[in-house]
């Protein structure tokens, strides 16, 4: 028998239940679809982060204090006080750190602000004036606080678009007073709009290091340096002078007992994108649980399809099927099943991946990039026909070894 | 030259710890080109035998040599196509696929031939005519009389050329009418087109159709008779 009749001799088996046939692949659909989905939101995701990391500079080496957090769970070594005052002198000496262009002291904790009556939860940036050229944030109106205002510990803060939006509305907020933690600070200056970034300057106040760590957060250290190397090339450069600052500073000899971290901005790029990478192949396991569900159904229709017609299973075999064409047209059948179910779920996923990509970057303000990884298809496409393989063969195998007579006499 | 040889050939069913003997040692030869009746009460095992000659169950003792080899040598490939290419079925119950129509019906034993594809249509309509149903081979298997049915299982046991058709009680699901024509169809296969054709009947009028008449009773050959002047049918109305 030719490849093109058994296609032709399964395709009307399919047929003749089409009802059947299509709740069978609609539970394949479901399966491929989901993989697919997560699969291309999960690239959409790494591109996102990745694109915010660059973001933030390619030569950027950010140190923090106590040892670098190794999970989410060790998240509270963030708050560690290691990093201080005199650290920062230590590594704004040149002759120390001659690869570094500068460094920010930078400290961070949650407050909430209040304007009149409206009140917004918000994270505080205590930074120094530098921050305008580490991160690059345009201001929409007014100006930053300077080095002088620094100094004097000046109650002054630069508010993100979004706090300002929600105090202000659309009325101007540069020169009024917000109250933070007690303190009146006066709005100096407004962020334009960031859009999704890595800190999420759109929801912070930021405010001089010096007030921030004496009237707000009552804490003598940083939580971290954001420094700059002077060159691309030079940035691990740079990260092993710092450390090598930090470690004669604290009296450091072994390093595992170092009581900080340097990371560079590539680390940061490697680090999240595994995440985002653990996450899409955890989340694609979990939809693949659902293909087997599939599969389960194709066997089990199968092997209704196979009782059903046992008698023509056996007239087949009296007019010359050999088992091998039995077992074919069964296969085809199960193979179909899945591969059909597979390419609508291929193009479903990747529309629905395409729909919700537009939708993000029309609806808010981060730019997803719809990315459809071809990985995803050519898995979708032999994942399914695998299961189709797999839980055909058990009920095609059932079929090719009737009897024919028995066959021919089950009524 | 003998197409068919058995020779104390033996039958028994098992169901678990259950034996049922139906077949004790039959003994007969057919040769090629003979039409033969089998006979028997209801239960004596008239099927049993065609289907062990059909190739479609297995005997439990005794020798059955078709084509001069023994029925046991031959491999499930080769059982399968000797179905195919040598044997033709002809079943009480018609056994057409449903939501087929007639010309696909006949030609699905070419599917598993080795005739070439270009070669189908033209050998399924040479067999439908043969038949006399060109009028309605494009009619859904389903729509058609139970005569017509039979008639189309015809032209599908044909459409191989095999060398011998077994027709178990062919005409059991149908009128008289129905049934002379059905039966006057292999009578012609037979004399005309010398078909060998080995016919399972209760009725003594339609056995007496054949030229040899095999009493089959409790599991042995009760006689082998020789038909001295086959019936023959009023002169067909095939092509009504
Ligand atoms: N698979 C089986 N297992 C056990 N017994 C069987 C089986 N098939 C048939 N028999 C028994 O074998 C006996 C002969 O059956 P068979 O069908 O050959 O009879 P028959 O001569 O064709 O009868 P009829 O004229 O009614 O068709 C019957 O008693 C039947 O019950
Ligand atoms: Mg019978």
């Amino acid at each position: 028998m030719t490849i093109k009749h058994s296609i032709q001799t399964a395709f009307r088996g399919l047929e003749t239940n089409r009802a059947r046939s299509l709740l069978t692949i609609l539970g394949m659909v479901i399966g491929v679809t989901a993989i697919i989905l997560v699969m291309s939101l999960g690239q959409g995701a790494q591109n996102l982060i990745l694109d915010q990391v660059k973001g933030m500079g390619t030569r950027t080496v950010i140190v923090g204090g106590g040892r670098e957090p190794t999970g989410p769970s060790d998240a509270g070594q963030i708050f560690s006080d290691s990093l201080k005052p005199r650290d920062l002198d230590l590594l704004n000496r040149r002759e120390n750190t001659p690869s570094v262009k500068y460094v920010m002291p930078l400290v961070f904790g949650a407050a909430s602000a209040s304007y009149q009556s409206d009140t917004y939860n918000l994270t505080i940036f205590g930074v120094s004036p530098l921050m305008e050229q580490i991160f690059d944030v345009p201001l929409k109106t007014g100006a930053f606080f300077t080095n002088e205002d620094v100094r004097a510990r000046a109650k002054y803060v630069v508010i993100g678009n979004k706090v300002k939006t929600q105090l202000f509305g659309a009325s101007d907020a540069v020169g009024n007073i917000i109250k933070m933690k007690g303190n009146n600070f006066r709005v100096v200056g407004v962020l334009a709009e960031r859009g999704q970034d890595f800190f999420n300057f759109d929801e912070a106040a930021i405010i001089p290091y010096t007030t921030a760590q004496d009237y707000v957060l009552g804490i003598k250290y940083f939580n971290r340096f954001i420094t700059e190397a002077s060159s691309d090339a030079l940035v691990p450069q740079a990260a092993s002078e710092i450390k090598s600052t930090l470690r004669e500073a604290h009296n450091i000899t072994e390093t595992d007992k170092e009581d900080f971290f340097v990371i560079t901005q590539v680390d940061l790029a490697v680090r999240l994108s595994a995440i985002t990478s653990v996450l899409t192949i955890f989340l694609t396991a979990v939809a693949a649980i659902s293909l087997i569900v599939g599969g389960i159904g194709i066997m089990n229709i199968m092997l209704v399809s196979v009782t059903e017609r046992t008698k023509e299973i056996g007239l087949r075999k009296a007019l010359g099927a050999t088992d091998k064409n039995i077992l074919t047209q069964f296969l085809l059948e199960a193979v179909m099943l899945t591969g059909i179910g597979g390419v609508v779920g291929i193009i479903l996923g990747a529309s629905l991946s395409w729909a919700i990509a537009t939708g993000i970057t029309r609806f808010t303000s981060i730019v997803w990039t719809f990315s459809f990884p071809v990985s995803a298809a050519i898995l979708g496409i032999s994942v399914s026909g695998a299961i189709g393989l797999i839980f055909g063969l058990y009920p095609a195998r059932k079929a090719a070894r009737k009897s024919p007579i028995e066959a021919l006499r089950y009524e | 030259m003998p197409l068919i040889e058995v020779n104390g050939i033996k039958k028994v069913y098992f169901d678990g710890e259950l034996q049922t003997p139906i077949l004790h040692g039959v003994s007969f030869v057919v040769n090629r080109g003979e039409f033969v009746a089998i006979m028997g009460p209801s239960g004596s095992g008239k099927s049993t035998l065609l289907n062990l000659l059909g190739f479609l169950d297995d005997y439990t003792d005794g020798s059955y040599k078709f084509d001069g080899i023994e029925a046991k040598n031959y491999t499930a490939d080769e059982i399968a196509k000797i179905r195919n290419q040598k044997l033709g079925f002809i079943f009480q119950s018609f056994n057409l696929l449903p939501n087929t129509n007639i010309l696909e019906n006949v030609k699905l034993p070419l599917l598993y031939s080795d005739f070439p594809e270009s070669e189908w249509g033209e050998r399924a309509m040479k067999a439908i005519r043969s038949v006399g149903l060109v009028h309605r081979a494009l009619f859904d298997s389903a729509k058609i009389s139970g005569g017509e049915r039979q008639r189309v299982a015809i032209a599908r046991a044909l459409v191989c050329d095999p060398e011998v058709i077994f027709a178990d009680e062919p005409t059991g699901n149908l009128d008289s009418k129905s049934g002379g024509i059905i039966i006057d169809i292999l009578q012609k296969l037979h004399e005309e087109l010398g078909h060998t054709i080995i016919l399972i009947t209760h009725e003594t009028d339609t056995a007496e159709h054949a030229e040899r008449i095999i009493r089959i009773k409790d599991g042995f050959v009760e006689s082998d008779t020789k038909v001295a002047h086959p019936q023959r049918m009023g002169e067909g109305d095939l092509d009504k």
